[in-house]
């Protein structure tokens, strides 16, 4: 079956529509039915928001294009952001905290890359236990309550401006800048793209496909540290459940930005144009007043959508 | 996921004395849990603690004998547990507006039964892998969960309706009696009949399955149709348990039932499980929970234990499964 599916070279311009239009068509729909959804204040408030969700979908993007899947990111998120709270709260210092952040999250993502790889545990399920593990780990280290009280160098990360551009969006430029090198222009990301397409391929060339696949799930863990210090900054507290779901954003984001949960292929610049589609929608549908379960369904239902045509493309 | 080759070597199901052993084994394990928790504490032996594990055991099971069937297929149903919570509320409805606990039953039945039948969709005329499908429908759910009761708890049933989940029968409480009902009938189900046959064939190779014959999307839909009944089947024990429902009572359940599921012997490769397995799988579940609440163990551990479980449980599957071949 899937050994019988020759690994198509990734044509970015034929996925441009898919994705591009997605975005035009929601950005047209709300400045049409949703007052100041146009104003700059909005937008930049659309594109500060979406920087917690582009550091999670972009390493999602990675491991997905493995063929294979990190349920427990939300989760982690949710952990390394109490970390960073917590730690900062104790030593003062916003430096330690990260510190903090991203050595759990690392830590978990190394988990998720050992059960997957040497132990060879499905993803899905592998991912699922570790968010369990992280879901409880933040309500025993925050003992179910909220960290408040965290110091002014952590909160004002979320809302200072570097030449006019706020902090989180330098971030998330950065972030999509290191990934875009690491994928298109590094050995590893060659790489990356074998290990979805053609495993045996890495193998025959001498490479260890397990160490691989290890490095790509810790990466994820430790953006999720990275987005946990921009989730606390946020908040301006640490909390037991902040981040439990955004995994399936950051899911939707990728599956939106046309990137194969089957085939090896990706395409990071259709994962940043679908966090957009996914911050416009949310943003779009809280100013008509929508709750915020119609917006996650709505989500999900661009998920499902988004996936279904992924199977008529390659079934074509 | 794995190759198919190594799929071809599973143990045959007719191969029944090597199911009974893995039974076996757990059911060992059971004991061995409520030994240590005997010596722990006090009051693990008391009547009244045994029947709430047995009541406890009961509400996993009825969402993880579905899902067992499912991931007999090598398939997987995530959203089981917000399936759950959306049924519980529309059948709670129901009662409300119309008095009558048949026809809200009815309604919860049907409720998780679509939902079910709309991820069979997914997975075979979308051809939508099915972790992935069930996830979104778990979200899909969640928010349409969340808009419909706005916030608000439905509280307060018949007396009739609230037997189901909390009264008792010569002693025992009627979840269990209707346990060892669905016990029966998924056990006989599944290895009596040609069509759990069948479901056993399409998880073992897909492709074999097809090639003899077997309508494998059929098949498929019917299972997850089963696991979305089953949902809606403990969506009313739920209700009538605790006399009330709310948006967010499903975000619990999913974990615990595929950790029962995995715990029972059921390989998430397909075609190697069984119901009783599952069963017994609840049953140890339930036994490390409870046990933790009778040493006043913050229940703020609960995720935590129950992901190294259904961890060490896929570790130990797929090592016993090496060692067979």
């Amino acid at each position: 079956m899937r050994e019988a599916a020759v690994v198509s070279q990734p044509n970015p311009l034929q996925r441009i529509p898919g994705v591009a239009i997605v975005l035009v068509l929601l950005i047209a729909l709300f400045s049409t039915i949703a007052p100041g959804f146009l104003s700059v204040a909005n937008l930049s408030n659309v594109l500060v928001q979406s920087t917690i969700l582009t550091m999670l979908a972009l390493p999602m993007t990675l491991i997905i294009m493995t063929e294979g899947l990190d349920l427990s990111m939300g989760a982690v998120l949710t952990l390394t952001s109490l970390c960073v709270a917590i730690v900062s709260l104790a030593t003062h210092s916003m430096l330690l905290g990260l510190g903090a952040g991203l050595l759990v999250g690392a830590a978990f993502g190394f988990a998720n890359g050992w059960l997957v790889a040497i132990v060879g545990i499905p993803p899905f399920v592998a991912t699922l236990g570790t968010l369990g593990m992280a879901q409880g780990l933040s309500l025993i280290v925050s003992d179910g309550q909220s960290v408040v009280g965290i110091p002014h160098s952590v909160r004002d990360i979320y809302s200072a401006t570097l030449l006019g551009v706020p902090v989180p969006i330098v971030m998330a430029l950065v972030t999509y800048a290191a990934f875009h090198g690491l994928l298109y222009h590094t050995r590893f990301g060659t790489y990356i793209f074998a290990l979805g397409g053609n495993r045996e391929a890495l193998r025959y060339a001498g490479l260890s496909p397990n160490r691989l696949l290890i490095a790509v799930y810790a990466i994820g863990g430790a953006m999720a540290g990275i987005a946990g210090l921009l989730m606390t900054a946020r908040m301006n507290s640490g909390h037991p459940t902040a981040g439990l779901g955004l995994e399936f954003d950051a899911i939707a984001a990728v599956a939106v930005g046309g990137t194969s949960f089957e085939r090896g292929n990706g395409w990071l610049l259709g994962t940043l144009l679908g966090v957009l589609s996914v911050g416009v929608l949310r943003n779009g549908l809280n100013l008509i007043s929508l709750p915020s379960s119609v917006q996650v369904a709505s989500v999900g239902v661009l998920v499902i959508v988004a996936l279904f045509l992924d199977g008529l493309r390659s079934r074509a | 996921m794995t190759d198919i080759s190594k799929d071809a070597i599973a143990p045959p199901r007719s191969f029944l004395s090597q199911d009974a052993i893995q039974v076996f084994y757990r059911l060992l394990a059971a004991l061995l849990i409520c030994a240590v928790l005997a010596v722990l504490s006090d009051s693990f032996l008391s009547l009244g603690n045994i029947l709430n594990v047995l009541r406890q055991a009961s509400l996993t099971f009825f969402i993880a004998s579905g899902l067992t069937l499912v991931v007999l297929t090598a398939g997987l149903d995530l959203s089981v547990g917000a399936n759950v919570a959306l049924s519980a509320c529309i059948a709670g409805t129901v009662i409300h507006k119309t008095g009558s606990p048949a026809l809200g039953i009815l309604t919860g039945l049907a409720c998780g039964g679509i939902v079910g039948l709309l991820n069979g969709v997914m997975v075979t005329a979308l051809r939508i892998p099915s972790f992935i499908a069930t996830y979104g429908m778990l979200w899909v759910l969640n928010g349409l969960t969340y808009w419909y009761m706005a916030g608000e708890t439905l509280h307060g049933f018949p007396a009739g309706f609230r037997q189901i989940g909390s009264g008792y029968l010569f002693g025992l409480p009627i979840p269990v009696y209707l346990l060892l009902v669905f016990l029966g009938i998924g056990t006989l189900f599944a290895q009596r009949t040609i069509w759990g046959q069948e479901i056993y064939a399409i998880g073992a190779n897909p492709v074999a399955a097809r090639l003899s014959g077997i309508p494998v999307a059929r098949r498929l839909l019917l299972v997850y149709a089963v696991s979305g009944t089953m949902a809606g089947l403990a969506s009313i024990i739920f209700l009538s348990r605790l006399n009330s429902a709310e948006a967010d009572i499903g975000e619990s359940l999913t974990l615990p039932a595929i950790a029962a599921v995995l715990i029972g012997g059921t390989s998430l490769f397909g075609g190697v499980g069984t119901v009783f397995g599952t069963f017994i799988g609840a049953l140890i579940l339930t036994l490390v929970l409870n046990g933790m609440n009778l040493l006043s163990v913050s229940a703020n551990w609960q995720p935590l234990v129950t992901g190294i479980i259904v961890i060490l449980a896929v570790w130990l599957d797929m090592k016993t499964r090496r060692r067979a071949q």
